[in-house]
């Protein structure tokens, strides 16, 4: 399940700009954080990692994961999982569905999917809330619905948006807690991105910037 | 994964199917025009009504287009913003959904002579006891049929101008003219006016070929001794000797150059009226004095053109339950069910098959719609204005120019006269207002949702059927229902492609019209209008109700 992520001289260019120059191991349980203004490449770097890069975008070196390149594999195959800005929950499902959606085939059964999704609610402190409209939770039940999503699906790798930035400053420190606990709980290996240099310090692994250049904060 | 190969290939079909039977069918309508030593074009300048029906073609049609733009610019101009505006909104589907030929039908009940209005207005006002010797209906000017296509085409233009309003950054431009001191109306004509214009072009151009070729609304509301060029056109089609198919196919030809004639003429008056805008921006438009009129203006012909419509069908369904109804009373004397139980039985049988050509063309349309779109989003494809122009293409060349020629595709291969050759010919006009509808909801859904979606490992068709498309039902099915209204409200097609032996509502509606039993008609042009009707409410009825308990999918705005 899990294992490193390395970004092998990945460069990114649009047009004759530069915008990415990554060459970087992540071990499990390590958080990378990108940190920059807004345009300096910090999406265009997830957009990579992801496979979601446009097309206008051309892209050298390669992305391993877990010992597989996933540099050319579709976004849906990559094992790549991805916290926004937002929590992007999906407003037409219930919070238990937009859960069951995460879970991999694998799980079969209607009672065996069910418990794995009692189960993460349980851990999220949200017991009892899979029948519930996930637009009458809370910012932070929210917030922590999205997280647990995303590691229902098993991925070998954690991208983060900025997924702070939006909440406001009591609950901010609570849910970036949560997550990186739960991060260096399944020994995952994380990518940041923020323009905050709060969550990097939080995040306690090493700062670059877009194009590679440490941070001190 | 598995839909990946065809589905690239969706957009380039969609456009083929476009395409292909216009352009078949205008070379089979050519072929004819010209064989013999052009008999068909001899016979055609021998008949005396020619210059005529080519003149009331060129003013009918662009009289109702030329006021359709002015009082939809108008609306839009001095009430954008308002609460009328809203209510407006709220009007147009149903607006929009009813048939032409029920839109006809219900207007010739308002303005004949035995119509509402000149019940309304006698005896005490005209002296009248009589229904008058008037020749209101079927005017040689063609005024009723003006008002008829102006009626329809007005909502029309409204849905595709408040589709445009959002691009042209209306708030911000009107605030920034309006405080350099213009009036509402030059702020609008100077800062909105070019760009909403631009995208309005085609719609514009669509109604233009649309109401100088109108066969149905002619022949309800049109002028006869002689007729408009499309509709004699259509009558030497049902000529039983063969020597008429060539004159209408000539004709035919004649009706679409008349029609190029007319659009390039159009175009220069663009033109024309882009450089004097220009003067006028240069001179400081003020024009203070002009709001308040054009307000006044604005709401009076804004209302008179629903008031026809509405007061048309309500005249419609009171006809169709009527019983004794003399001259000067305004509503019947006795109500009675007898007409629509004696005509159950037919409307049953019509019905049904109209709602069964109706259902086969949208599904297909639907179909075809959502992988051109999911294409464009999987490939990251951007259709250029060349698509556009080819999704309009059916709307700018005259029914009346191709389908006769399709109507002798469909006689040689064997498939004239079959529902389902009617049901792909209503293709052919359905698919581009199904893709003008859903369009802009599906290309502004949240991109996130599908990265989310795909980053969780859903395959991307996991991605279409799970989330993207129960997440936009509600514009799904609204296309639909406009789907549904256009093959309903189909005169044409039907008629050529059905050769006369596939009977809509429609084509059930349009031959009664020349009778004159107003109860059956009102029976047909009701039913007509009720089929998509029905289709709009479930459109609403049914996403409010699956997303009854999920707040993030209320109705926004």
């Amino acid at each position: 399940m899990t294992g490193v992520l390395e970004l092998q001289t990945l460069q990114i260019t649009q047009g004759q700009t530069r915008v990415v120059a990554l060459d970087v191991t992540i071990a499990p349980g390590e958080v990378l954080t990108i940190m920059g203004p807004s345009g300096s490449g910090k999406s265009t770097a997830l957009a990579a990692m992801m496979g979601t890069l446009a097309p206008a975008f051309r892209t050298t070196g390669r992305v391993i994961l877990a010992g597989r390149d996933i540099t050319t594999l579709p976004p849906h195959l990559r094992r790549v999982g991805l916290l926004f800005q937002d929590d992007v929950l999906f407003p037409h499902l219930s919070v238990g569905a937009n859960l069951a959606f995460a879970l991999p085939p694998a799980v079969k059964g209607r009672s065996a999917r069910r418990a794995q999704v009692d189960a993460a609610l349980d851990q999220a402190g949200l017991s009892g809330f899979a029948a519930r409209d996930p637009a009458t939770l809370s910012g932070g039940q929210r917030a922590r619905v999205a997280l647990m999503r995303t590691l229902l699906a098993r991925p070998c790798a954690l991208l983060l948006d900025e997924p702070f930035s939006r909440l406001d400053a009591g609950l901010r420190a609570q849910i970036r807690s949560f997550v990186l606990s739960r991060i260096r709980q399944e020994g995952l290996p994380a990518v940041l991105v923020t323009h905050d240099p709060e969550d990097a310090q939080a995040a306690g692994g090493r700062v670059v910037t877009p194009l590679g250049t440490p941070v001190t904060l | 994964m598995i839909m990946g190969g065809p589905l690239r290939w969706a957009p380039r079909l969609t456009l083929a199917l476009l395409v292909v039977p216009v352009a078949a069918g205008l070379l089979g309508t050519l072929i004819p025009a010209f064989a013999n030593d052009a008999k068909g074009f001899r016979a055609l300048l021998d008949w005396p009504g020619l210059s005529p029906a080519v003149w009331l073609s060129l003013t009918t049609g662009v009289a109702a287009t030329a006021l359709s733009l002015a009082v939809t610019l108008l609306l839009v101009a001095s009430l954008w913003g308002t609460r009328i505006f809203a209510l407006i909104q709220h009007l147009l589907a149903p607006l929009l959904s009813v048939p032409h030929a029920a839109a006809a039908l219900g207007l010739a009940f308002l303005i004949a002579p035995s119509g509402w209005i000149a019940r309304l207005l006698s005896p005490w006002a005209t002296g009248w006891t009589q229904p008058p010797d008037l020749l209101i209906l079927n005017d040689p000017y063609g005024l009723s049929l003006t008002l008829g296509l102006v009626t329809k085409e007005v909502p029309f233009l409204f849905l595709m101008a408040l589709a445009a309003l959002p691009q042209a950054d209306v708030a911000r431009r009107m605030n920034v003219a309006q405080s350099l001191g213009a009036g509402r109306i030059a702020a609008f004509v100077i800062s909105v006016l070019p760009s909403l214009y631009s995208q309005l072009r085609l719609p514009v151009y669509a109604v233009l070929a649309y109401s100088m070729t109108a066969v149905e609304m002619a022949m309800i509301l049109g002028p006869t001794r002689p007729a408009t060029l499309s509709g004699q056109v259509v009558i030497w089609m049902a000529d039983p000797m063969l020597t008429g198919r060539a004159t209408a196919a000539a004709g035919a030809v004649l009706q679409l150059a008349v029609v190029i004639a007319a659009l390039l003429a159009w175009v220069l008056a663009e033109r024309i009226a882009g450089l004097a805008l220009i003067r006028l921006a240069e001179n400081g438009l003020r024009a203070h004095a002009l709001d308040a009129l054009a307000r006044l203006v604005a709401v009076l012909t804004g209302t008179a053109t629903a008031a026809a419509l509405i007061l048309g069908l309500a005249g419609l369904a009171v006809w169709s339950v009527a019983g004794l109804w003399q001259f000067p009373d305004a509503l019947p004397d006795t109500l009675s069910l007898k007409t629509w139980m004696r005509a159950a039985p037919d409307l049953a049988s019509t019905g049904g098959l109209t709602l069964m050509i109706a259902v086969a063309a949208t599904a297909l349309s639907l179909a075809l719609v959502l992988a051109c779109l999911e294409a464009e989003h999987r490939f990251a494809l951007s259709p250029g204005a060349g698509a556009l122009w080819v999704l309009y293409l059916p709307l700018l060349v005259p029914q009346v120019a191709f389908l006769p020629g399709l109507q002798i595709a469909a006689l040689r291969s064997g498939v004239e006269g079959h529902w389902l050759a009617v049901a792909t010919a209503h293709l052919v006009f359905v698919l581009p207002y199904v893709f003008l509808s859903l369009a802009p909801a599906w290309r502004a859904w949240d991109p996130r949702i599908s990265v989310a979606g795909l980053s969780l490992g859903a395959t991307p068709a996991r991605v279409f059927w799970r989330l993207r498309l129960p997440m936009l039902l509600r514009p799904v099915l609204t296309a639909a229902a406009v789907g549904l209204a256009v093959s309903v409200g189909q005169y044409l097609p039907t008629l050529l492609i059905g050769g006369g032996r596939v009977e809509t509502l429609t084509t059930e509606a349009v031959a009664l019209s020349s009778g004159g039993n107003r109860r059956l008609i009102g029976t047909y042009a009701l039913l007509q209008m009720v089929l998509p009707a029905l289709g709009f409410a479930l459109a609403l009825l049914v996403p409010a109700v699956l997303f009854r308990n999920r707040r993030g999918m209320a109705v926004s705005a």
